[in-house]
C-alpha cells in the first residue's frame, strides 16, 4: 500500500466509488438521510455513462429491498443502501432475503430511530436487525468501510448469505478522510465476477421454484441450516480478511504494535494485560483508542462483525488480557433490558471469567461521545454497581 | 434447453392442493397456457402459492419465486432489471424472457397496492395478473378492498343489528381497472373464471404488447363464496352476463373489447347461488341492497358499453 494512491474523500463517495468498482448488475434504493450521498453518486456515475448497472428507482425502501431481492434471485450481483426508518421498513424483506439465501449486500448509514425522530447517528437501526440472518460488519473509518464492502461481497457470494456494512451516519458518511480505493483490477482478482450456481437462480432453461412454504416437518431444519452457515461465516471472514491483505493491501491500514488480534472479526488495541477492556462497535472505537493511547491498564476491543457473533474470539482476548472489568459502550439499547452487545458479551463469557461486565449506553441520537465521557466510563466501571448506565455527559 | 418437461403446454401440474372446483386454479391454469415457456413468475403469498408449493414439492414447471405477500411486483421489477443487465452482457436470450407477477386481490388491491403503483410508474415490461376472489380467501375469507357491496365475509359478517354493519360489507369494491388505466398502462383487461380461453388469449396479448400490463380475473372461491364446487365456471359466466364483472380489454387506454349482453340477466341470478349473499334475500333491507347491486350492474353496462 502506497500513500500516493490515497485520496481525501467523503465517506459516502469512498463507498460509492468502491461499489462502482465492485460492478453490481442491479442497484435499487430509496433516499434517506444520511445514506443519500452514496446513492446520488451511484446515480451520477450512471448518468455520466461510467457504469453499466441497472439503477432502479424504488418508491420505498420496502420496494428497493424487494427489487434487489428479485434481481439477486435472477443471478446478478446487487446493491442497496439505506438507514434508520428505511432499514426498519425493509425488515420483512431482509428476513426473507436471508431465508432465501441470497447474497444481497447493503450499506446501512447508521442513524437513530423514531420517536422522537432524529437524523443523527446511533446503532439502534442495525442492531435491531441482528436476528435477521444478515452478516453485519461495522466500520471504524473510511478505509475499513471500503474494505468491508469488498469482503462482504466475497463472503456473501460464497455462502449464499446477505451482508450489511454499517457505517456511522454523518460521522463517516459525511466526513472527509484520507482513503485508498483499490483498483478495479485488484478488486476483481480478489472478488471475481459473480457466477451463481447452476440451478441456483431463476432461469427458464432450468425451472426452479424459490420460496416454497415449509410445514413443521421441514421449517426447523431449513432455519438451522441458515444458522449453521452464519456460524461458518466466522471462519470464512477470517480467511477472506487474510486474502484481502495478500491480494489488495499488504498491511492493515491502522495496525500498530499495540494490537494483539486483528482478524476481520475484531481487533484488540491496548496493553497485553489490562485492568479494563472497553468493547465497542464502529467509529467510536477510534475515539476510545485515542482516549487510552498512553494507558497501561485500559485496552479497546473493537468488534468489526456483530453477526455472526465472534464468541470464541472475544473469549480468547479476555483470557489473554485478563481484565477485571469489561465496559461495553453501545449506541443502542434493548429497551427495558440493556445494551444488546453487552448481553452477547455476557453470554460469551458466562462461567468463563470473573471479570465484571457492564452495559453503558452512549451517543444515542447523535450525542457526541467525548474522550472525557469514555474516561468517566473507565472510572465508573470500577464502582460496585453493575446496572445499565446512560452516559450522556461527564456529570 | 434440456428440460423436456418445460416443453409441456401445461406449466402448472395437476396434484396441487387447492379446493375442488377452485376458480383461481382454473384461471391460473388458463393463464399459464397463454404464457409460453420462456417466462419467470413472481407470485404473492396467497392460496395460489400455498396450494402449489409445499416444500419440497412444486406444481410449477417454470422458474417461479414467492417472496412475500405484498412485493410480487417489486420482485418482478428486480427480475426484469437483472434480465435487462444480462441481455446487455452476453446473455442475449435474457432479452426475450417474459416477466409476470401475480397475486390475489388482497395482495393487489390492499397490501401490495403501493408497490404495484411503483412498478407501473417505472413502465417496466411486466404483466401483473390479479386473481380476484373478492376476499382474503387464504386466511379464512376476511374482507378486502375487492369485496363487493353487501357480501358477508368473516370480518364483514351479516348480522341482526339495526345499523349498516348488519348488511355485510358496506364499502364499494375498489376500481382497480380505472387505477391501472390512470397509470397509462398500454394493456388493461378483465376476465372471469367462466371464460378460460378468454384468459389465455388475454395473457398472450398482454405479453405481446410492450410495457406494463394488468389483467384482473374474477375467480370464485368455493368456501369463501359458499358455493357448490361445480358452480365456479357458472358464476364466472353470470358475473359477465349480469354486467357485474364484464370481460374488458383496453389498449392504450381505449376500450377495444367488452362482453356484449344479449339479454340482461338480473343480479339475483348471480347472488342467489352464493352463501355470502344469502342474507340479502331474507329482509326488506337486504332486498334494498340487491336493488343497489342491480344499479351497480346497470351502471357497468352503460360505462363499458355492454349493450348489444
Amino acid at each position: 500500500m502506497t500513500n500516493t494512491n490515497n485520496q481525501i474523500l467523503e465517506g459516502s463517495r469512498a463507498i460509492a466509488l468502491t461499489i462502482k468498482k465492485i460492478r453490481p448488475g442491479v442497484i435499487s434504493a430509496y433516499p434517506i438521510t444520511p445514506q443519500t450521498h452514496i446513492v446520488e453518486d451511484l446515480s451520477q456515475f450512471k448518468a455520466d455513462g461510467e457504469v453499466d448497472y441497472e439503477y432502479v428507482r424504488a418508491e420505498s425502501e420496502f420496494a428497493a429491498a424487494s427489487i434487489v431481492e428479485g434481481a439477486s434471485a435472477t443471478g446478478v450481483r446487487v446493491y442497496t443502501a439505506t438507514s434508520s426508518q428505511g432499514l426498519l421498513l425493509m425488515t420483512e424483506v431482509l428476513y426473507n432475503i436471508a431465508g432465501m439465501r441470497l447474497p444481497v449486500v447493503l450499506t446501512c448509514a447508521n442513524r437513530g430511530v423514531s420517536a422522537p425522530i432524529t437524523i443523527w447517528n446511533d446503532h439502534q437501526d442495525s442492531v435491531t436487525m441482528r436476528d435477521a440472518g444478515w452478516i453485519q460488519f461495522y466500520a471504524e473509518n473510511h478505509q475499513e468501510a471500503v474494505e468491508q464492502h469488498i469482503i462482504a461481497y466475497k463472503v456473501a457470494e460464497q455462502l449464499g448469505l446477505p451482508a450489511m456494512v454499517n457505517i456511522d451516519g454523518f460521522v463517516l458518511t459525511h466526513s472527509y478522510e484520507s482513503v485508498r480505493i483499490p483498483s478495479e483490477a485488484d478488486i476483481k482478482k480478489f472478488l471475481p465476477d459473480y457466477k451463481p450456481k447452476k440451478n441456483g437462480y431463476l432461469d427458464p432453461a432450468n425451472p426452479k421454484t424459490m420460496g416454497a412454504f415449509a410445514t413443521p416437518a421441514h421449517y426447523m431444519e431449513i432455519r438451522q441450516a441458515l444458522h449453521d452457515d452464519m456460524v461458518d461465516a466466522l471462519k470464512v471472514i477470517i480467511g477472506e480478511y487474510q486474502a484481502y491483505r495478500e491480494i489488495i493491501s499488504d498491511s492493515a491500514p491502522f495496525s500498530t504494535s499495540k494490537q494483539l488480534m486483528d482478524n476481520g472479526l475484531l481487533e484488540y488495541h491496548g496493553p497485553k494485560k489490562a485492568k479494563t477492556i472497553i468493547i465497542a462497535l464502529g467509529s467510536v472505537a477510534g475515539t476510545i483508542k485515542e482516549a487510552f493511547e498512553r494507558s497501561n491498564n485500559v485496552g479497546v476491543l473493537k468488534l468489526k462483525v456483530m453477526r455472526p457473533f465472534p464468541e470464541q474470539h472475544v473469549l480468547d482476548i479476555i483470557e489473554q488480557v485478563k481484565p477485571q472489568n469489561i465496559a461495553v459502550i453501545e449506541k443502542a439499547i434493548s429497551l427495558g433490558a440493556e445494551g444488546p452487545l453487552a448481553m452477547d458479551i455476557k453470554t460469551a463469557l458466562y462461567g468463563k471469567t470473573k471479570a465484571k461486565v457492564q452495559s453503558f449506553i452512549a451517543g444515542l441520537g447523535g450525542r457526541d461521545i467525548t474522550k472525557s465521557m469514555i474516561k468517566k466510563i473507565a472510572r465508573d466501571i470500577e464502582k460496585e454497581d453493575d446496572e445499565v448506565k446512560f452516559v450522556g455527559s461527564v456529570n | 434447453m434440456k428440460n423436456k418437461k418445460n416443453k409441456d403446454k401445461v406449466l402448472i401440474s395437476p396434484g396441487h392442493r387447492a379446493c375442488a372446483g377452485c376458480g383461481q386454479m382454473i384461471s391460473a391454469k388458463a393463464a399459464t397456457e397463454g404464457m409460453g415457456n420462456n417466462v419467470i413468475v413472481a407470485n404473492a403469498t396467497g392460496c395460489l402459492e400455498v396450494t402449489t408449493t409445499p416444500y419440497p414439492q412444486s406444481a410449477w414447471k417454470m422458474p417461479w419465486i414467492h417472496s412475500l405477500f405484498e412485493n410480487a411486483s417489486a420482485i418482478a421489477s428486480g427480475i426484469k432489471a437483472a434480465l435487462n443487465y444480462k441481455g446487455k452482457h452476453g446473455e442475449g436470450r435474457a432479452k426475450n424472457i417474459k416477466v409476470i407477477a401475480q397475486g390475489g386481490d388482497g395482495g393487489t388491491f390492499d397490501i401490495g397496492f403501493g408497490l404495484i403503483s411503483g412498478m407501473w410508474e417505472r413502465g417496466e415490461d411486466i404483466l401483473y395478473i390479479c386473481y380476484d376472489t373478492e376476499a382474503y380467501s387464504n386466511t379464512g375469507v376476511q374482507a378486502s378492498g375487492a369485496t363487493p357491496w353487501a357480501a358477508s365475509t368473516t370480518t364483514t359478517p351479516a348480522g341482526t343489528g339495526k345499523n349498516i354493519d348488519a348488511i355485510g360489507s358496506h364499502q364499494n369494491k375498489k376500481d382497480m381497472i380505472s387505477i391501472a388505466l390512470a397509470h397509462g398502462l398500454p394493456y388493461v383487461a378483465q376476465s372471469t373464471a367462466g371464460y378460460p380461453m378468454d384468459i389465455t388469449a388475454k395473457v398472450k396479448k398482454a405479453l405481446e404488447i410492450k410495457g406494463p400490463a394488468y389483467i384482473q380475473i374474477m375467480t370464485p372461491c368455493i368456501p369463501g363464496w359458499k358455493v357448490k364446487p361445480s358452480d365456479a365456471m357458472k358464476l364466472g359466466k353470470l358475473g359477465v352476463e349480469t354486467g357485474l364483472y364484464p370481460l374488458l380489454e383496453y389498449i392504450d387506454g381505449k376500450l377495444v373489447n367488452s362482453s356484449k349482453i344479449d339479454k340482461k340477466v338480473k343480479v339475483e341470478e348471480y347472488l342467489k347461488l352464493q352463501g355470502r349473499f344469502k342474507h340479502l334475500f331474507k329482509t326488506a333491507r337486504g332486498k334494498k341492497q340487491i336493488e343497489y347491486i342491480q344499479k351497480l350492474a346497470d351502471e357497468n353496462i352503460k360505462k363499458y358499453e355492454l349493450k348489444k
